[in-house]
C-alpha cells in the first residue's frame, strides 16, 4: 500500500554546516535523502519506516571527484554516472566504474549515489565489493568532528554500520599508485541491466613469479553484509598458483560465506557461483 | 519553501514552459506531471524504477520520474514526451511508427525519451550503446527487436540529415 505522504518530511538544507547542526541538535530524528532510488521505492510500497529526511541531493560539499597525487576522493553524493564518466577512475579504478555501469540502468545511474549505496547497506549492493578490494576509506563527519576509517569493517551485521546518529558519510578515498595488480569484477544477475545481483564478485591481486604476492577478494549477496573474504585471501597470499591451491581456496571460501535462499536465488546456487567466480579469478591470475 | 501545511512550491520549466508546481516535497514527479500539469503521456509502469515507462529528462539526464521527489525538480528543466515533437514528429517518433516500435504504447513515451537521451550523449551510437541506452526500459509487446530497429533507423536518418 502506498505511503501516507503527510506523515513524511523532506527538507532542504543550505550547506553542510546546517546539515551537521541539524543532525547534532536532534540525533536520530533525521536521515539523509540523496537520489532517492532506494527510498522512493520503499515510500511507494508503504515500507519506509523512517519519516524525517534531509535532502543532500546536489549539496556541493558532498559532490565531486578530486584527484590528488596519492588518492582519489569521491563525494558521497556523487552519482554512478559521474563515476562512470571520470577518466581517472576509469583508468585506475575500473572495477568501480564497472560496478557503476552495471547498477540499474542509465536512469538509476543518473540519480543513485555512491554514499547512498553505502548507507543503504544492502548486502547485494554493487559498488561496495569494488570499494573493498581497492582498500577504500570513508570519511564520517559530524558537528563534533571528522574521522576517517577503513571501509572494510564498516558493516557489523545486516544493515548495521559504524555510523552514529549525528554522522554522515561525506567522502570515499581510494589510494592511488597501486600498479601491477590484476583485477576482475563480475555481477551475476538475471539480466545485464536492472538486475539485483545473485552474486557479485570483485577481486584484485598482484602476482610475482607465479606466487600471489597480495590479494583482495570481495563478494556481494553471499552474506548478511558485503563481505571481504579475508580468510580466503590469507590462504592465497604468498602461495604458488596451482590447481591444489585453487581447490583449497574454494573450500575455504565456502566456509567463509553464508548465502541464503531468497526470491532472487538459492544458497546452493550462490555458493557454487561464488566458488566458480573465485576459480575463474585464480585462472586469470595463472594466465601469462 | 515549505509552507504551513508542509507543501513546497517548486519553480521549474516543463517542455520549455516556466511552471510553479505545488505539492508534498516527496510527491513523485510522475504524479505531479500527470495530475497537476495533465501531462499524461508519461506513464506509470512498475512505480519502482524497474521499467522506465515514466522516463523523463531532467536537466538533460534521463530519470525515472516515479523516483524523483518533487523537491528535487526545483530549478530544473524537464522534458516529457509532450515536448518531443515540434512542427512535426521527431525522427525517433517517426521511426517508431514506421518500424512497428510501438504496440500497446505504454512503454513508448519512456522508450522514446531514453532513445532521445541516448542520441544526445552518443550522436552515433554503436549497437551496444543502443542496447545499453534502452536497457532500463521494459516492453512486454514487441520483443525489443522492432524498437531497436526503430532507434537504429532514427540514427541513420540523423546521420544522413547532418
Amino acid at each position: 500500500m502506498r505511503a501516507y505522504l503527510p506523515a513524511y518530511h523532506l527538507e532542504a538544507v543550505r550547506d553542510l554546516n546546517e546539515l551537521l547542526a541539524r543532525l547534532n541538535r536532534e540525533p536520530g530524528r533525521w536521515k539523509l535523502f540523496a537520489g532517492g532510488t532506494d527510498l522512493m521505492v520503499l515510500l511507494e510500497a508503504g515500507k519506509l519506516p523512517h519519516r524525517n529526511f534531509l535532502s543532500v541531493w546536489k549539496l556541493a560539499e558532498l559532490r565531486g571527484i578530486e584527484v590528488a597525487s596519492d588518492s582519489v576522493t569521491i563525494g558521497a553524493a556523487t552519482t554512478y554516472t559521474e563515476l562512470r564518466n571520470n577518466d581517472t577512475l576509469a583508468r585506475e579504478f575500473p572495477l568501480l566504474c564497472q560496478a557503476a555501469s552495471e547498477t540499474g540502468a542509465i536512469a538509476t545511474q543518473n540519480r543513485g549515489t555512491i554514499g547512498g549505496n553505502i548507507a543503504n547497506a544492502s548486502p547485494a549492493a554493487d559498488s561496495p565489493p569494488a570499494l573493498l578490494v581497492y582498500d577504500a576509506e570513508i570519511e564520517l563527519v559530524s558537528a563534533r568532528g571528522t574521522r576517517w576509517r577503513p571501509f572494510h569493517g564498516f558493516y557489523s551485521a545486516y544493515k548495521q554500520m559504524d555510523l552514529r546518529a549525528d554522522e554522515l558519510i561525506r567522502r570515499i578515498r581510494l589510494p592511488r599508485g597501486q600498479k601491477n595488480w590484476r583485477f576482475h569484477y563480475r555481477k551475476v544477475g538475471t539480466r545485464r541491466a536492472q538486475a539485483i545481483s545473485k552474486v557479485c564478485f570483485a577481486g584484485r591481486a598482484r602476482v610475482e613469479n607465479g606466487r600471489i604476492a597480495d590479494v583482495r577478494l570481495a563478494f556481494g549477496s553471499v552474506a548478511p553484509i558485503v563481505l571481504r573474504a579475508i580468510q580466503t585471501e590469507r590462504l592465497l597470499r604468498g602461495e604458488k598458483i596451482s590447481p591444489a591451491l585453487g581447490r583449497a581456496a574454494s573450500d575455504q571460501l565456502a566456509r567463509e560465506i553464508a548465502p541464503i535462499d531468497d526470491m532472487r536465488s538459492t544458497a546452493h546456487y550462490r555458493r557454487r557461483v561464488a566458488q566458480n567466480l573465485l576459480a575463474g579469478f585464480i585462472d586469470l591470475l595463472s594466465s601469462h | 519553501m515549505p509552507d504551513s501545511v508542509g507543501k513546497v512550491r517548486v519553480h521549474c520549466r516543463v517542455n520549455g514552459r516556466a511552471v510553479i508546481l505545488e505539492g508534498h516535497p516527496m510527491a513523485r514527479l510522475l504524479d505531479v506531471l500527470r495530475d497537476e500539469l495533465r501531462l499524461t503521456g508519461t506513464k506509470e509502469g512498475c512505480g519502482e524504477g524497474e521499467c522506465g515507462a515514466c522516463s523523463v529528462e531532467m536537466d538533460g539526464a534521463l530519470v525515472n520520474s516515479c523516483l524523483v521527489p518533487l523537491m528535487h525538480a526545483e530549478g530544473s528543466e524537464i522534458l516529457t514526451i509532450e515536448g518531443v515533437a515540434r512542427e512535426r514528429l521527431h525522427p525517433i517518433q517517426q521511426a517508431f511508427l514506421e518500424h512497428g516500435g510501438t504496440q500497446c504504447g505504454i512503454c513508448t513515451p519512456g522508450m522514446i525519451l531514453a532513445a532521445l537521451n541516448l542520441l544526445s550523449r552518443h550522436p552515433k551510437p554503436t549497437e551496444t550503446e543502443i542496447r545499453e541506452g534502452l536497457a532500463g526500459n521494459l516492453c512486454r509487446c514487441t520483443g525489443y527487436t522492432k524498437i531497436f530497429e526503430s532507434v537504429l533507423q532514427a540514427c541513420r536518418e540523423s546521420e544522413r540529415g547532418s
